[in-house]
C-alpha cells in the first residue's frame, strides 16, 4: 500500500504492476478510483427552461475553468482545467452536462483526491447563492479499461456499449442508480462508474467475477496513463504550468481564449500567439529509466528542464518519460539527453501518446 | 549461502563471491525490467552501493554485502532482467567478487537466520 492523495492505495495486487499493465492493455481492468472527487453542481432555483438552465450553471463554473461548458451537448462530458490568476493550473478535472431535459441546471464534476478541499471551496464560492456543490465522493468510484472493458461492463448493465467516448448517462443496477461515463484515464476504451456506497463491493465482486477482468493498482494505472501521454495533477502539471504549456490547448476554449474570459488571460493570449517559454515533452529514453526529477539537456549538455513523469513502458518495453524543455528542443526526433544517477543518457523527443489512444467513437458521434 | 539482512546472498568459491538479491527481495520488488551493474575491477566496500535493480514502478539500490572488487557482472541480464525473479538465487545473479576479507563473509547470516529473520519482519 501507499500514501496516495490522503487514501491509503495499493500499488498493485498479486500479479504485480507489469502483468496488471498488460492485462489492461489485452483485456479488461478494474480499478478503485474512489480517492477521486465525483460532485454535483446544481441551481438553487431552476428557471425549468432546459436550454436556459443549462446555460445559467455553466455561468457558474466557467469563469474557474478553461473549457466551453456553456456549448458542451447534453450528455457529454469534457476534460477541462482549472486555472488561477494567472493561467497556472490548480486542477485538471471532468465536467459533464447529463442528457435528461429536467436534469438541465446540473453539471456532473470529477475532481483529483488532492485537490478535492481546495477545488470544491472554490467552486461553492464562484457558485455563492445561485448554486449548490453537493460532493458525492462517499460513493465508490469504478474504472473498468481496456479492449474487453465494454463486453464485461454490458454483461452486467445492459445498454452501456451504446455510449460514446467522453459521454455519460445514469442506468439501473440492483435498483440503485449508477452514473457511468465511458472515459478513463489509460487510453483504452472503458468506463467511469459511480455508484453508492452500499452497492460498491457488489459492483465490484461481480466485475471481478468476470474472468477477462482483473484488479489493477495504482503503480500500473500510473505507468497506462504515462503510456497514454496523459499527464498527472501535481507531477506534469501543477499551479505554475500554464494550459499551453503543457500541451493541453484541446482543454483551451478557443471561444473564450479569443473574448479574454479566461482567468491569466493575458499570459495565455501571449502564449497562444507563440510565446512559450517551456512546453511539456515526452522523451524515449536509452538505458536507464529517467524519473521524475531526473535533469533533461540539450546535445551540448545545457540544461533544458526536468523530467516530470517517466518510467518503463511495459507495452513498449522501454523506458519512456515526460517533462518540461524550451520550444525550440521539443520537436519529435530531436536528439536530448537525460542525467540519471549522475550520467548522461540518450532520450529522444517522441510525440504523445507513446501507445497509441483506442477511445470508442461511434462514426455518428459529433466532436464536443 | 549466506545472507544479509537487506536480503543479498553470497556463494563463496575459493576467494569469489556470487552475489545476488534473495527470492524474497526479488517478489518484494515485483517484475524487474532493467538492472544497472558496476563494471570488472571496481572496488566495493561492504555496505556500499553496488548496483540498482529497477521495476516499472521504482529503482532500489543494491548493497555490496562483502569487500572486494568486482570480478565480474552478469551482462546477461541487460537483455533479461526478469531473470532476477525468475532465479533469484541462481541464473539472476548480479556480480562476482574478488573478496578481501574471508571474516566479512563468516559474518553474514546462515539460511537459517536469514529465515528466521524474514519471520521477524
Amino acid at each position: 500500500m501507499t500514501p496516495f492523495g490522503g487514501y491509503d492505495m495499493p500499488v498493485s495486487y498479486a500479479a504485480g504492476v507489469l502483468k496488471e499493465h498488460l492485462w489492461t492493455r489485452a483485456h479488461a481492468g478494474l480499478f478503485d478510483v474512489s480517492h477521486m472527487g465525483p460532485a454535483f453542481l446544481t441551481l438553487t432555483t431552476r428557471s425549468g427552461d432546459p436550454a436556459a438552465d443549462h446555460a445559467a450553471v455553466s455561468a457558474l463554473i466557467e469563469p474557474l475553468i478553461s473549457g466551453d461548458i456553456a456549448g458542451l451537448a447534453p450528455g457529454r462530458l469534457r476534460y477541462t482545467l482549472l486555472l488561477n490568476a494567472d493561467g497556472g493550473i490548480l486542477d485538471d478535472l471532468m465536467v459533464g452536462r447529463p442528457a435528461a431535459a429536467e436534469r438541465q441546471g446540473e453539471l456532473y464534476l470529477v475532481v483529483n483526491a488532492a485537490t478535492k478541499p481546495g477545488d470544491f471551496a472554490l467552486i461553492a464560492e464562484a457558485a455563492g447563492a445561485k448554486g449548490r456543490l453537493t460532493r458525492a465522493d462517499d460513493g465508490a468510484l469504478i474504472a473498468v479499461q481496456g479492449p474487453e472493458a465494454a463486453a464485461v461492463v454490458e454483461a452486467m448493465i445492459p445498454g452501456v456499449g451504446a455510449l460514446g467516448f467522453m459521454s455519460f448517462a445514469p442506468f439501473a443496477f440492483e435498483g440503485e442508480s449508477l452514473i457511468i461515463s465511458r472515459s478513463g484515464y489509460t487510453g483504452e476504451d472503458g468506463f467511469e462508474i459511480l455508484s453508492p456506497a452500499s452497492l460498491a463491493e457488489t459492483l465490484w465482486e461481480r466485475l471481478l467475477a468476470d474472468e477477462r477482468a482483473w484488479p489493477i493498482g495504482l503503480g500500473a494505472r500510473d505507468s497506462l496513463r504515462l503510456e497514454a501521454g496523459l499527464p498527472l495533477y501535481g507531477h506534469d502539471i501543477d499551479a505554475t504550468t500554464s494550459p499551453l504549456e503543457a500541451g493541453l490547448a484541446f482543454a483551451v476554449s478557443k471561444r473564450r481564449l479569443k473574448a479574454g474570459s479566461l482567468r491569466g488571460a493575458a499570459r495565455l493570449a501571449k502564449e497562444a500567439a507563440g510565446g512559450l517559454s517551456r512546453l511539456r515533452i515526452g522523451l524515449s529514453v536509452e538505458g536507464a529509466p529517467a524519473r521524475e526529477g531526473a535533469e533533461i539537456a540539450g546535445p551540448d549538455g545545457a540544461p533544458l528542464g526536468l523530467i516530470t513523469s517517466g518510467g518503463f513502458s511495459p507495452t513498449l518495453g522501454a523506458p519512456i518519460a515526460m517533462g518540461y524543455a524550451s520550444p525550440a528542443f521539443a520537436t519529435p526526433g530531436a536528439d536530448l539527453r537525460v542525467t540519471v544517477r549522475g550520467r548522461a543518457q540518450a532520450a529522444r523527443v517522441t510525440a504523445m501518446p507513446f501507445v497509441p489512444q483506442r477511445y470508442h467513437r461511434p462514426a455518428t458521434q459529433p466532436e464536443t | 549461502m549466506r545472507f544479509t539482512k537487506d536480503h543479498e546472498w553470497v556463494e563463496m568459491e575459493g576467494d569469489v563471491a556470487t552475489v545476488g538479491i534473495t527470492a524474497y527481495a526479488a517478489e518484494q520488488l515485483g517484475d524487474v525490467v532493467f538492472v544497472e551493474l558496476p563494471a570488472p575491477g571496481a572496488a566495493l566496500k561492504a555496505g556500499a552501493e553496488m548496483a540498482v535493480v529497477e521495476s516499472v514502478k521504482a529503482a532500489s539500490d543494491v548493497y555490496a554485502p562483502i569487500s572486494g572488487e568486482v570480478a565480474a557482472a552478469n551482462t546477461d541480464l541487460t537483455d533479461n532482467p526478469q531473470s532476477v525473479n525468475d532465479a533469484p538465487e541462481n541464473g539472476g545473479w548480479l556480480v562476482k567478487i574478488k573478496i578481501a576479507d574471508p571474516a566479512e563473509v563468516e559474518a553474514l547470516m546462515d539460511r537459517d537466520a536469514y529465515e528466521a529473520h524474514l519471520r521477524s519482519l
